[in-house]
């Protein structure tokens, strides 16, 4: 029997013939991502020496610019991290900022067929290059920076198979919360993406469903590298990487078509994603405080230009506030050039730095008790945004931008 | 490794928010160990006695990599049953030192209150009141053996491959005569 595409890369990277369902695997890191989180003074500590600062990639995201006296020392140690240990990709504060996933799929840094490791929780997003990218937490994220090691416990996979193409203004964001509806969470379990409507989303679409599979709980959510992809990470790095693909022959939990082309406006209502979504039309009404585009998984140009289109020439309902955080300062100036900022800022939204910032609740934008939000980011936990009694709808782009115009929840249809 | 303690119980999907909210995340780890299960549950810290056990439902610790066995460790609990447990959660817990395992049918055999007994050798888990015996999932030898070494840092210490532990940057008084 074959093996799905996930156990094909742990396979490669463990350096055996084959992996199944239920083995723990011990596997080569090709890529460690440290975040400024690692540097907390109760958490970090230093290896004597990195096992290969060329495979290390320091980026400062969680909270750049710093905005405490707390979160300038993560940063001071971080940049003393970098000199010690000779680490050359380094994204600290300024023009190569960003979100780390973001810069991850800018900078071609997730190679296909590979290993990549972060604390995050959304690291996941690197699937969208073929890569088994995953979270791994703090004291583990230390043991690969000492040996180049860790392991993984094989899980099971389901395949996703798309058809057609989303409609216009429809965001992956939709799509998963559509797959969160229907499927429930995928604990213990890896996902793959594929199917012939792969092909008409493009690798900012894939990398938001990636990302966002972190929300039903999957091990790993990966994407086959098609030409697409495969060009893409040659204009931005000459590592060499063998994508993955899975065999004709592998061994699935369960085979669930979507079509792309069916699925309509979602909003997954306050506290999780998981069987929590609505039809937009259905929640229309609902009352917002806040609107927030931004995150690691929608704060891309795609999405900034979505968002412009919507409120170009309209007013952000007063009642509102409208908080926009690029995904990387690269994105935000391209945005700069092609008038989306302006269109936003005129529209009344405020326009941050790129942070993670308000996704979660670390900068502007948290929120306060009673207090309701619509947000583009990642998480809608209870207390993810600030007040642990603020309510969190999450949703596509232009869902939380036509929402920031009325002041409550909208399809973004009206205004298209 | 054997242990036995008085159970807590929890349902499904308990996220990391729930064990660790954010701001708590920047608090000494001492500290933490106070704010877990505030929102869903407050005052249950102060209850928990050094050697109890937490059951709980399926995918317990969803979401994020920030240290929340730590926490929940901290806070005296020593073991972890759940239909399910979270991936990344279940390697904070390897690498904090908190013992875990995925146990089908645990929530149901349990009563809170119950004692239980925890058997990482034959991956078993007993209800001594009920008596009932439920097989949990097992894992391999090196992960026990973090377990045993308290964790991944104090493993990695053990073998010397860690510099040791500054005073953070910064947080120095500073030289003075300058
Ligand atoms: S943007 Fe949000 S989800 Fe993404 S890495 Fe930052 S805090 Fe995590």
């Amino acid at each position: 029997m074959g093996m799905t595409m996930i156990e094909k890369i742990l396979a490669r990277s463990a350096g055996v013939s084959k992996v199944s369902p239920g083995e723990v695997v011990t596997v080569d890191v090709e890529t460690a991502v440290v975040i400024d989180l690692n540097f907390l003074p109760h958490d970090w500590r230093e290896p004597k020496k990195v096992w290969s600062p060329d495979k290390c990639v320091v980026i400062f995201d969680h909270i750049a610019p710093a905005s405490d006296e707390r979160s300038a020392i993560l940063h001071t140690t971080g940049r003393d991290f970098v000199r010690n240990q000779k680490i050359k990709r380094f994204h600290d504060v300024g023009p190569d900022q960003g979100i780390a996933h973001q810069l991850v799929a800018d900078f071609g840094y997730a190679l296909p067929g590979t290993v990549l490791v972060c604390v995050d929780s959304h690291t996941c997003s690197g699937g969208a290059f073929n890569c088994a990218a995953r979270g791994i937490g703090g004291p583990e994220l230390i043991y690969v920076l000492a040996t180049g090691k860790t392991w993984f416990q094989v899980g099971t996979t389901v395949r996703y198979e798309f058809h057609g193409a989303l409609p216009p203004v429809l965001n992956s964001k939709d799509l998963i919360i559509h797959i969160a509806n229907v499927y429930g969470d995928h604990a213990t379990q890896n996902v793959e993406y594929a199917g012939p409507g792969v092909a008409n989303m493009s690798l900012n679409a894939r990398r938001t469903l990636s990302t966002m599979s972190a929300e039903i709980s999957a091990e790993f959510a990966t994407f086959e590298a098609d030409e697409l992809c495969q060009e893409y990470l040659r204009s931005r790095t000459d590592r060499p990487f063998e994508p993955q693909f899975p065999d004709p022959d592998a061994s699935y939990d369960d085979v669930r078509t979507i079509d792309l082309s069916a699925l309509e406006p979602l909003v997954a209502y306050p506290d999780t994603i998981v069987k929590n979504g609505r039809p937009v039309r259905e929640a229309a009404g609902e009352r917002v405080d806040q609107a927030f585009i931004g995150s690691c998984a929608n704060g891309t140009l795609d999405d900034l230009e979505v968002a412009a289109r919507i409120v170009k020439g309209r007013r952000v309902d007063s009642r509102v506030r409208f908080i926009v955080t690029p995904g990387s300062q690269a994105i935000y100036r391209e945005a700069l050039r092609r008038g989306y900022i302006a269109d936003l800022m005129e529209a009344g939204a405020v326009v941050t730095a790129s942070t993670c910032g308000a996704c979660a609740g670390l900068s502007a934008g948290a929120l306060a008790p009673g207090e309701r939000c619509i947000t583009a980011s990642t998480r809608n936990y209870k207390g993810r945004m600030g007040s642990q009694e603020a309510e969190i709808f999450l949703a596509s782009p232009a869902t939380v931008a036509a929402t920031a115009l009325r002041g409550t929840i909208t399809d973004p249809r009206e205004f298209i | 490794m054997k242990l036995k303690g008085k159970t807590w119980k929890f349902g499904n999907d308990i996220n990391t928010d729930l064990l660790l909210p954010v701001p708590v995340v920047f608090m000494p780890a001492e500290e933490q160990a106070k704010h877990v299960m505030e929102a869903n549950r407050p005052g249950w810290v102060q209850q928990v006695r050094p050697g109890d056990v937490i059951v709980a439902g399926r995918n317990f610790g969803m979401g994020s990599g920030r240290p929340a066995s730590r926490a929940v460790k901290g806070t005296g609990i020593v073991c972890v049953l759940a239909e399910s447990i979270n991936g990344l959660c279940f390697r904070n817990s390897v690498n904090f030192g908190l013992w875990a395992m995925e146990v089908p049918g645990v929530h149901a055999a349990f009563e809170e209150g119950d004692i239980a007994e925890v058997d990482f050798e034959a991956f078993t888990v007993r209800n001594a009141r009920s008596k009932k015996v439920l097989k949990g999932r097992p894992f391999p030898q090196n992960l026990r053996d973090i377990l045993a070494a308290g964790g991944i840092i104090p493993m990695l210490d053990a073998q010397g491959l860690l510099l040791p532990k500054l005073p953070p940057r910064g947080a120095a008084p500073r030289a003075t005569g300058r």
